[in-house]
């Protein structure tokens, strides 16, 4: 399959301290990758290397490349709003904006520039569709989203970033904290997804990392221990330390 | 050694000492309201508020003193307002913490602390003489607008600062500019804030004497532009009262002016309610 994201010797540190060191790995087009691995191991920091988000904390030092569909998004001058308009994010605390439902929607492709309200209208049905929480909120869009519950905030979050229509959804930790129903949708969604977005999954669930993804990297104090399809590593992982890992016996 | 006492019975003397304090402060105030208002209200009629003074305010009523009084607010806010916002989004969304916006806010916070009266020679220097801008209300707007700046910076700042992070991040990875993100989610957020500042420093207008006095002057005249000199609602009722022409009209013009800042307060806080509700 081809490769949507290239990651090569990625090292990343934060005040001097090494949160990455040299990563390697890549990202199948229309599949989703899992990052796993226990506390402090990285995973957020490089998913949020993908939409440089990494670019508000300061003092951090970043060495290495990552490649977009071929280009290197680490490259001074990339224009980052363009960037983060292709890769989407949802966040591990569902973040509605204090606004309407539609408005959460709108909020983004309004400020890119789409103005009809029919486009913005399609827009925002199709992405709640997406995210399956049309049914429970078409009739009150213009509500505010904070009255929703935590797994439909969730599901609106991941709305949000869909509305972008972005090539890749990043997530991070997107069930944490929630119900198993709500966990169930939100992992039925990006089943349903990943035929169109590449997407990578940051959790520290390692059977949500098994029932939902096509390939996992296992990072461990910032090192990357292994990489490989999910059945593999799952059934006969080369490493001592995925094994341990994924068994329970740390992390 | 005295006998230890039962904590319980300790809890209640504190709540009621502590009670008793805060209904002091409180009686404090009704008492100055109550007061001002006795002596004050039976002055106020419509021919009071809508009448130019007389004889030096004898006789008369104020209302060239609340022209100026609006005039003297309008221009200030028309200068503190945008400089004020804009430096804290400056100090908050644009810098990271370093030595500058500490000698930044160090700066504001001296501002604070320079006495009206010395603004008020300031003011009186700078734009009336050197500036040749005469007594006039576009000096004092000037001069009360740099006595207001630390008010409306160090307020915004704060509620700028209470606007959860999470939310600026949610923008930023839709793609969102930083300055779209600061217009369309930190400020709509803030606004309770900055309202609260601005409101403020519209009762600072209404209340100074000091800086009007050496910057817009005390001319009774119904000011027709923002060159024309004129007198505030405090400067009028500081003169009556000080050169003891009128006590009845001093008290008049006292109770308007706590009345106007009670009805300010309370409608700029009733709006900043409304919006959030609309937003939330």
């Amino acid at each position: 399959m081809a490769a949507k994201i290239v990651v090569k010797d990625l090292s990343f540190s934060y005040n001097h301290q090494r949160v990455l060191s040299a990563v390697n790995l890549m990202v199948e087009a229309d599949s989703i990758l899992g990052i796993m691995g226990p506390a402090k191991s990285g995973k957020t920091t490089l998913l949020r290397i993908f939409n440089r988000l990494c670019d508000l904390i300061p003092h951090v030092r970043i060495e290495g490349e990552v490649f977009l569909d071929g280009e290197n998004i680490l490259r001074p001058g990339l224009n980052v709003d363009r960037l983060r308009k292709r890769v989407g994010m949802v966040f591990d605390k569902p973040v509605p904006l204090p606004r309407s439902i539609f408005e959460n929607l709108a909020y983004g492709p309004r400020l890119h520039g789409i103005k009809d309200k029919k486009r913005l209208e399609e827009l925002v049905e199709r992405s709640l569709r997406l995210a399956q929480l049309w049914d429970e909120v078409k009739d009150r869009l213009n509500e505010s989203a904070m009255k929703l519950s935590g797994g439909q905030q969730q599901r609106l979050c991941i709305a949000r970033t869909l509305a972008m229509e972005p090539e890749v959804i990043l997530l991070d930790e997107p069930t944490y904290g929630l119900d198993p129903i709500s966990t169930l949708k939100i992992e039925q969604t990006l089943q349903s997804l990943k035929e169109s977005y590449t997407i990578v999954l940051v959790s520290n669930n390692t059977w949500q990392v098994a029932r939902t993804t096509d390939n996992v990297a296992f990072l461990l104090m910032g090192e990357l221990i292994e990489y490989g399809s999910t059945h593999e590593i799952f059934t006969v992982p080369k490493d001592k330390r995925t094994d341990d890992y994924i068994s329970g016996r740390f992390g | 050694m005295a006998k230890r006492i039962n904590p319980l019975m300790l809890q209640r003397i504190v709540k009621a000492q502590l009670w008793s304090l805060t209904g002091f402060t409180i009686g404090i105030l009704f008492f100055i309201i109550f007061f001002i208002s006795i002596k004050g209200l039976p002055q106020i009629t419509l021919e009071f508020l809508t009448s130019n003074p007389v004889d030096m305010g004898r006789s008369g009523g104020i209302f060239s003193t609340i022209v100026c009084t609006l005039y003297l607010i309008f221009v200030s806010l028309m200068i503190a307002m945008p400089l004020g916002v804009g430096a804290a989004i400056y100090l908050t969304e644009y810098t990271r913490e370093s030595r500058l916006t500490h000698i930044i806010r160090f700066g504001t916070e001296c501002l604070a602390g320079i006495p009206s009266i010395i603004m008020g020679l300031f003011g009186f220097a700078f734009f009336v003489m050197a500036l040749g801008l005469g007594w006039s209300i576009l000096s004092g707007g000037m001069t009360m607008s740099i006595m207001l700046l630390p008010t409306i910076i160090r307020t915004t700042e704060e509620s700028i600062k209470a606007v959860p992070y999470e939310l600026r991040e949610v923008s930023f990875s839709l793609g969102v500019t930083r300055w779209q993100t600061v217009t369309k989610v930190v400020l709509p957020s803030a606004l309770p804030g900055i309202v609260t500042g601005i409101v403020l420093g519209i009762a600072r207008c209404i209340e100074e004497t000091a800086v009007i006095i050496f910057t817009v002057g005390s001319s009774l005249r119904l000011p027709e532009s923002f060159f024309d000199s004129g007198r505030t609602m405090a400067v009028h009722f500081y003169i009556l009262a000080r050169e003891g022409i009128s006590m009845p009209n001093a008290y008049g013009t006292a109770a308007i002016l706590i009345l106007s800042i009670l009805f300010i307060n309370l409608s700029a806080y009733y709006l900043a309610r409304q919006f959030l509700k609309k937003i939330c």
